[in-house]
């Protein structure tokens, strides 16, 4: 499994990397969601400040989950919402596949939620006889699509027009047309059958508020209020993590995901849903049902040092800024997350072994520690990552390699020794350089080798100063 | 002031012109530069290799070699971010931690040391030429060097300074990323180089080396005709 996901992963980033286009693409999508970013932290008095703050909440919050998470359940279910925990993916599946055959439901559903990919459960209500539909635009186009999300925020990023048309055409039998509007006018027409059709809402949750005990989704086309309105069951499913205290937090921290994410002041529907349908009100589900998952959070929350990956609003912005996403795009990765957050967080949830690579596929920019709302220090935790491999499994040829190194690094001498040999052993390299017998093949097959100087600084040092200096 | 110098391996034995500059530019603002020859690599590469048994061993030589410093001076922004950001949690539940911190917080890197600690940001430099500024991630991000490197440009006389567009992305070097992940690598390069032919500038200026290392070995692979330096060595140009 560990060379699987990683082979998989070099083997895309290799074919990826080599199609100009595809990164032309992503790059300018990318970097025009920069400037739109940008404009929305300006009408913030102080974003450092904001950042601070938001952190601070949810520093607060995730270091007392266990109150949080008791006031925000008490709350709900005050109102009729039926709370269930789930410990594992399997077992949030199972919930939802319960509730789902216990009210004789065939159509369901779904507004956008990473977790529910996180899960994997679409593939589980269909194999559970159930039909599934995305209502969420981009969604909705790579589920016809038959491929993951490519982006948390941004599903469909990677598509253009044409090939959006392409899929409607395909699996709609709709008439080829290109334009944005026209497009999202024939999803719309099936969309709308859809929502009347369905028997049961799934979505997911952007904020859990503990002293109300209301949930928060945020979205931009309104599909998600259909979503949890119209069906007669709602369930919303979501992570442990996704609390904040008040509303007071909340008003912090909504538009700061909009404005960090998406680059918006503020997303297009802003919703709070309290619970079932009450007596005497006229729209709403007739059940509530929320289930919160931990699959590997409180695994995560025992761990110090990377405690503070807890704090992610999934807002996408560390992927955005991500030279690494960048170039290889969101399914290189094949995880649920992607980016930096997808590399610091799967393998806390997957395994470390088996998903270790993402965190050697870094430069340590640090773009992503900068850049997050939330201040989670992204780019450290990959050093962790890489370090806490190394101890449970330590590769042995690197090992090896590093022990040589160590030995030489502390011995001036050797030091010494061992680069005149690389100045000896020069232009012998040259002879090979960039061809199949080069040792250094991985630099110099795109990169021209530096050259050592004729004298080290070092030499020069002796020459000219030692003798002024004593040290 | 007395001056240590720590000179990073790469630059010792690639680049050691960037050496003598920045002793030539100390020494002409009166101060005196010592460089203990017991110095080798600040451990960095086994480090972010996630080896750190192995970079502790390599960091505890230097911090024998300058714990008796006054100050720690470096042309390097990701040597120095590794001495000052990444020594205290290396030696973290350790008997040197206390050390590690001392020698760190002593550590500046060069363009830092001269505007922030020395208050100099005209050096009276002369060097004539059109030319872009690339900032290394770690300088810019860990060490939070921006304007410091700038300032000096700007005071030198015939220099055109022409910023990238976009600025402060990485120029895909990382390290040893750069041979685990050479497409990821190399494509972020790429990246770098277009934005550098952009500017239409004869010369890339940076405070690190090691990303002028793979800026440079892209660009002479490309056939670019632009040249990479330190800024010490534009600064030294004319002395």
């Amino acid at each position: 499994m560990s060379t699987t996901a990683a082979v998989q992963f070099k083997s895309q980033a290799r074919r990826l990397t080599a199609d100009l286009e595809h990164r032309q693409w992503i790059f300018k999508a990318l970097r025009g969601y920069e400037t739109k970013r940008d404009e929305c932290k300006a009408r913030f008095q102080n974003w450092e400040a904001a950042r601070q703050a938001a952190a601070e909440i949810k520093h607060d919050t995730i270091n007392h989950l266990d109150r949080y998470l008791e006031q925000f359940v008490h709350h709900l279910e005050s109102r009729g919402a039926k709370v269930h925990w789930a410990a594992d993916a399997r077992a949030a599946r199972e919930i939802i596949l319960d509730i789902a055959r216990q009210n004789q439901v065939r159509f369901i559903i779904k507004s956008k939620s990473m977790t529910s990919e996180e899960i994997h459960l679409n593939e589980a209500l269909e194999q559970g006889g159930f039909e599934v539909f995305e209502s969420d635009l981009g969604e909705y186009i790579v589920q016809l699509r038959g491929e993951p999300p490519y982006h948390i925020v941004f599903p469909a990023m990677h598509l253009k027009r044409g090939q959006i048309s392409e899929v409607f055409q395909k699996k709609l039998q709709a008439e080829p047309v290109t334009d944005p509007e026209a497009l999202t006018m024939i999803a719309r027409r099936v969309m709308r059958q859809k929502f009347c059709q369905a028997d049961m809402g799934i979505s997911g949750v952007n904020f859990g508020v503990a002293e109300n005990g209301m949930i928060a989704i945020t979205e931009n086309e309104g599909n998600a209020r259909l979503t949890t309105n119209l069906p007669r069951i709602h369930v919303a499913l979501m992570g442990i993590e996704k609390l904040v205290r008040t509303m007071d937090d909340l008003a912090l921290l909504w538009p700061m995901l909009a404005t960090a994410g998406a680059g918006q002041w503020l997303t297009g529907y802003n919703t709070l849903y309290g619970g079932p349908r009450m007596t005497g009100e006229s729209d709403g589900p007739e059940q509530f049902h929320v289930v919160l998952l931990d699959n590997g959070r409180t695994r995560l929350l025992a761990d110090v040092e990377q405690r503070d990956v807890l704090h992610c609003i999934r807002c996408g912005a560390c992927l955005n800024v991500c030279p690494i996403f960048r170039n290889v795009g969101g399914h290189t990765y094949g995880t649920t997350y992607q980016g930096p957050i997808g590399s610091v967080l799967t393998p806390h949830l997957r395994g470390l072994q088996d998903w270790k690579h993402l965190s050697y596929a870094s430069s340590l920019c640090g773009a992503c520690s900068e850049t997050c709302p939330v201040k989670i220090d992204l780019a450290h935790h990959l050093l962790h990552n890489r370090r806490n491999a190394v101890k449970a499994n330590p590769p042995l040829m690197e090992r090896l390699a590093f022990a040589g190194f160590k030995v030489m690094m502390r011995h001036p001498a050797l030091y010494q020794i061992g680069m005149t040999l690389g100045r000896w052993l020069q232009p012998l390299h040259k002879l090979v350089q960039g061809t199949a017998l080069d040792p250094a093949r991985a630099w110099t097959r795109t990169r021209q080798a530096p050259r050592f100087a004729g004298e080290s600084f070092h030499q020069w040092w002796k020459k000219n100063r030692s003798n002024r200096s004593e040290s | 002031m007395k001056i240590t110098l720590f000179i990073p391996c790469f630059v010792d034995q690639f680049y050691p012109q960037v050496g003598v500059s920045v002793v030539k530019i100390l020494e002409k603002l009166g101060h005196t530069v010592e460089y203990p020859q017991a110095q080798t690599c600040c451990g960095q590469p086994a480090f972010n290799s996630g080896l750190w048994d192995e970079a502790r061993s390599v960091a505890e030589h230097a911090l024998e070699v300058f714990k008796s410093a006054e100050v720690i001076v470096t042309p390097s922004g990701s040597c120095g971010a590794m001495m000052r950001v990444f020594y205290p949690q290396l030696f973290a539940g350790t008997p040197r931690h206390d050390l590690a911190k001392t020698v760190g917080s002593k550590v500046f890197e060069f363009s830092e040391f001269l505007v922030r600690k020395l208050g100099v940001g005209d050096l009276g430099a002369e060097f004539k030429g059109r030319a872009t500024f690339h900032d290394g991630c770690h300088g810019l991000r860990e060490l939070g060097i921006k304007d410091e490197p700038r300032q000096l440009l700007r005071h030198v006389r015939g220099l055109e300074l022409i910023e990238m567009d976009p600025p402060e992305v990485c120029c895909g070097f990382g390290g040893t990323f750069a041979v685990k992940f050479p497409m990821i690598s190399t494509a972020m390069g790429e990246g770098k180089c277009q934005a550098i032919a952009d500017t239409k500038a004869d010369y890339v200026i940076s405070l690190d080396s090691s990303c002028l290392m793979h800026i440079q070995g892209l660009l002479e692979r490309q056939g670019r005709n632009v040249r990479c330096l330190h800024l010490a060595e534009v600064l030294a140009g004319s002395l």
